[in-house]
């Protein structure tokens, strides 16, 4: 969806808010809210996409004024409320309904210690053959669809090169819906810095992306 | 469309105390009263990422590279595999590719749609790298970006920005400072900042470490 979480390129933002011995957790509540909103995550009601998704979905001026940890607050009430795991009228008096069916424990410490170390690979098995190869090039779609995807608008219909084919990984403008992984092939892809922002762009550089091959047809001229 | 109605479609988290303190406290409340929560497991995630898991992952990484051609080799070819060689892996860092800087290439790494980040080796990210600021500004201009940092390369450095788009996270190989030579990994290891893994920094030199 075309919201403001697609920061790339966007013009008016002022210097970058660098902080000397920066605490991995400003406050407290930044860690419980970190942790609460991971843990959620084991009910396996939404997946990482999913979760992305919640935050693309708050207002762009609320996503713009809350911090990180705000955003995540937010967005794992929205997913909670809209996957059936709290009702709109526990967030509000913030008590568990009277009538809540009991649920199956939560994964606890050493649940959550075990699975650190293994993560949640995206990476699957398909029968399909690449389309492409290191080398190709490729011009990006111009625009995908309202819902969840991972072609920035800044890297729409422009032309790159391949670099990278990291095999097939779940496509996340599908599983974000939970309608299943839908994997493809993923490539990393070169775009110069010329060919994204015009002569006027800095020298010698380039923006190198991981994108989907449905995001993707052949510019490789004959 | 009447009050009520209206006041249903807002996002559900607009229904929590605005304060952020009482916000996450009522939210742990709610969340640990439902089942939902057990809140021994916050504090190992909260104490993990506090105290075990940040960049000094990383600066072994790049340590042992610097120290082992045959491991740097490793590293560039499968950096999933190297690192959890050294006992680094898992979530946000389930793929993840090693990119080396060199007298030609810097590179630097961003992710203007979120804020990915390659926990394993690096922990949670700073402020800064989850800012508007940089996700804007350092795939347009990063140059003027690096040198907010810093760090001016002159215009014969190729600079490659990658965007963590999807599920592979990057790590960068700084450069190994001049004069180290008679150095141990581990004191290699203190020359590795955080943000030289990011690519908004290089490591430090011996002298002035």
């Amino acid at each position: 969806m075309d919201s403001v979480h697609d920061l790339g390129g966007v013009e008016g933002f002022g210097p970058i808010p660098i902080e000397a011995d920066e605490p991995v957790f400003h406050d407290a509540w930044e860690g419980r809210v970190m942790g609460m909103r991971f843990l959620m995550g084991f009910w396996r009601r939404w997946n990482i996409d999913g979760n992305r998704h919640s935050l693309e979905q708050l207002p762009p001026s609320e996503y713009l004024a809350m911090s990180y940890y705000e955003k995540w607050a937010a967005g794992v009430v929205n997913l909670s409320v809209e996957k059936g795991l709290l009702t709109r009228d526990e967030v509000r008096t913030g008590q568990p309904a009277a009538d809540a069916e009991p649920l199956t424990p939560p994964v606890d410490a050493a649940g959550v210690l075990a699975f650190l170390p293994k993560g949640r690979p995206a990476d699957r098995e398909i029968d399909a053959a690449p389309t492409f190869a290191p080398g190709d090039v490729v011009r990006t779609a111009r625009h995908m669809h309202a819902g969840h995807t991972r072609l920035p608008r800044y890297l729409r219909d422009r032309v790159g090169e391949i670099v990278l084919h990291h095999g097939a990984h779940v496509f996340p403008d599908v599983s974000a819906t939970m309608a299943g992984d839908a994997p493809q092939h993923l490539y990393a892809v070169r775009f110069d810095g010329r060919e994204i922002w015009g002569a006027s762009a800095e020298p010698g550089h380039s923006v190198t992306a991981d994108l989907w091959e449905s995001y993707l047809v052949s510019a490789t001229s004959a | 469309m009447t009050k009520k109605d209206h006041h249903d479609h807002d996002h559900a988290h607009t229904l929590l105390p605005s304060d952020p303190v009482l916000r996450a406290k009522a939210l742990e409340t709610l969340l640990v009263g439902k089942g939902l929560v057990d809140p021994a497991a916050v504090d190992a995630i909260v104490d993990t990422f506090s105290n075990d898991i940040g960049p000094r992952n990383g600066a072994h990484v790049v340590a042992r590279s610097w120290s082992d051609p045959d491991y740097r080799a490793r590293l560039l070819a499968d950096g999933t595999a190297a690192m959890a060689e050294l006992g680094y892996s898992g979530m946000q860092g389930e793929h993840m590719v090693a990119v080396e800087n060199s007298d030609q290439v810097h590179n630097v790494v961003v992710c203007t749609l979120c804020s990915c980040y390659p926990w394993p080796v690096l922990g949670l990210p700073p402020v800064w790298f989850k800012s508007p600021e940089y996700r804007a500004r350092v795939v347009r201009e990063p140059r003027a970006v690096l040198s907010e940092f810093g760090l001016e390369l002159p215009d014969d450095v190729e600079i490659r920005v990658w965007d963590s788009t999807a599920e592979i996270r990057y790590l960068v190989v700084p450069q190994r400072p001049a004069g180290c030579e008679a150095l141990d990994e581990a004191a290699l290891a203190d020359l590795v900042t955080r943000d030289s893994m990011i690519g908004t920094g290089v490591a430090m030199n011996p002298e002035t470490s």
